[in-house]
């Protein structure tokens, strides 16, 4: 494997997910996301870049009858135990889907919503909290006078970044992505991505990206899945500039896809 | 010869304008009907005071108050347990050949003729659990019809909550139970309260369910416990009908009316808090 990051935040080491159907999504996957950096997966639709995505905070268990094999440790600690507090792993490692969903309630719930699920009830720690998160997602400015409204008065751009604030404010060490601009134009888009490069010195993110210009825009490092298996590991710069695999190559210059 | 398309359609919309008239139609018949015959004889008289002189004279109290405690107490027994069902088959039960039985149940509970429950109500709650002729006992027989409607009008709503919600309460760190109690049951709720409303109507209008299980014919005073029996509008009126000879018609309808009036009621608060939540909710 090519260019091992010190200290990985995750390390995955011989995964495969079965769903109960029967489906292998992932073969025998083995890789290493570093922390404080941006991290892509990317690959056509199936790949299992979205599996691994809801393994890391072990969201694929909603689909009952899911079952992994391997490892995957979170700093040095294995997450695919059966008796693993998914609470708490998930309170650590957030998530923003491909398509906004705010909750139907305030702004301001929206945001306070995770620490209040963890019993967190002082009016100035959940200010706080509101205040950094929107400011993390460069939404405070637009926001600060209208934290009352429902969040689904807002844009879909506003909306996503005030997805993307909300797991900000529970102080997650990781975060996921799962293509979060999908449904936005490319100035929300741009200031999404924008948020994020400007967020991971603090966190460690991880992304399925929605297109491969994304990929290669976002990409600290990357890994190319297809039909399961990872085909490709590396730094962004390498990998997209000089894949080493054809069907990398093949992927990244639009012969396929 | 084939009709052209715009006149299959034209024929076809006025064909469903037709039936829709009718079902319509006949409703409203009933119900100006009702209200023509029965109003010259509501007064507050008339429902404020005891009957006299054999039900010919005198008012329906006693079987209002009656039709209100069983009302009451059918819903302090059925919400409780047709909500907590509904929440455990839409957001816990897995889909299995046992939660499929129970839906099935249901539904065939849903079907079931009012006099089966009366009977079975008599059976098991007045004789064999011997709580007697009594308002708990109407009440629990009347709780048992009323539960397939609130249970599957429940999980309908329950189900109607997007999964979109759930899965992001869960990937932010929330258990089941708070994604419940937090988003799912507040944006159910109104479907809920609508499931309720239209049980307890069914509960309030129906004779055969309390015949034999507390309803009496006539009381000189209101019931003072739950284990007295109590007079009710709907039994009320099928005695006056047909139980006591001379009676005068205005009191059969007047009775009829505020019957019609009671349900009536209840109707239309579950379709204003449906359609005032459906212009707030935020999905």
């Amino acid at each position: 494997m090519v260019g091992q990051a010190p200290h990985p935040k995750f390390l995955v080491e011989s995964l495969s997910v079965h769903y109960p159907d029967g489906t292998e999504s992932l073969h025998n996957i083995s890789l290493q996301i570093p922390r404080n950096a941006i991290t892509v997966l990317f690959g056509p639709a199936g790949g299992g870049k979205s599996t691994l995505l809801r393994t890391f905070n072990r969201l694929n268990d909603m689909v009952e009858g899911t079952r992994y094999s391997g490892k995957v440790l979170l700093d040095g600690e294995n997450i695919l135990t059966p008796d693993l507090d998914l609470v708490a792993l998930r309170r650590r490692v957030g998530m923003v889907f491909a398509q906004p969903v705010p909750l139907p309630m305030s702004v301001r719930e929206n945001m306070t919503y995770g620490l209040e699920l963890a019993g967190e009830r002082r009016r100035r720690n959940l200010d706080r909290a509101i205040e950094e998160g929107l400011q993390a997602a460069a939404l405070w400015e637009e926001m600060k006078d209208r934290l009352d409204e429902p969040a689904h008065a807002m844009s879909g751009g506003q909306q996503q970044r005030l997805c993307l604030a909300r797991v900000l404010a529970q102080q997650p060490e990781v975060i996921l992505l799962d293509e979060p601009t999908s449904g936005l134009d490319p100035i929300s888009t741009a200031k999404v991505e924008d948020s994020l490069q400007s967020i991971k010195k603090k966190y460690t993110i991880i992304i399925v990206p929605h297109s491969v210009q994304q990929a290669a825009r976002l990409a600290d490092w990357a890994g190319f899945f297809y039909q399961g298996d990872l085909v490709e590991w590396g730094e962004g710069k390498n990998l997209f500039i000089a894949p080493k695999v054809k069907r990398t190559e093949d992927y990244v210059t639009g012969r396929f896809g | 010869m084939r009709l052209s398309r715009t006149v299959t359609q034209r024929i076809a919309f006025s064909l469903l304008t037709a039936i829709m008239s009718v079902t319509v139609l006949g409703i409203l018949a009933i119900i100006t009907y009702i209200f023509w015959n029965g109003l010259p004889t509501l007064s507050w008289e008339f429902l404020s005071s005891m009957p006299s002189n054999g039900m010919r004279e005198g008012g329906i109290w006693p079987a209002i108050i009656g039709t209100l405690y069983l009302t009451i107490g059918t819903a302090v027994v059925a919400v409780p347990i047709g909500l907590l069902a509904a929440i455990y088959l839409s957001e816990y039960a897995p889909d299995s050949t046992f939660t499929r039985t129970i839906r099935i149940a249901i539904v065939n509970l849903a079907g079931i003729p009012s006099v089966v429950y009366g009977l079975f109500g008599l059976a098991l709650f007045v004789l064999f659990l011997q709580l007697g002729s009594s308002i708990l006992a109407s009440c629990l027989t009347l709780a048992i019809m009323t539960l397939p409607v609130i249970i599957s009008t429940a999980e309908e709503a329950l189900r109607a909550v997007p999964q979109s919600f759930r899965v992001v309460s869960i990937s932010m760190g929330g258990t089941r139970w708070q994604t419940i109690r937090r988003i799912v049951l507040p944006q159910a709720l109104p479907g809920i309260l609508t499931g309720v409303i239209l049980g307890l109507e069914r509960a309030a209008g129906e004779t055969a369910p309390i015949l034999f299980t507390g309803a009496s014919f006539f009381l000189p005073h209101l019931p003072q416990s739950i284990f007295d029996e109590t007079m009710a509008l709907p039994y009320h009126l099928f005695v006056i009908s047909t139980q006591v000879p001379g009676m005068p018609v205005r009191i059969q309808y007047g009775t009829a009316l505020v019957l019609l009036i009671f349900v009536l009621v209840m109707n239309l608060s579950a379709t204003i808090i449906r359609s005032y939540y459906r212009r707030k909710r935020q999905w």
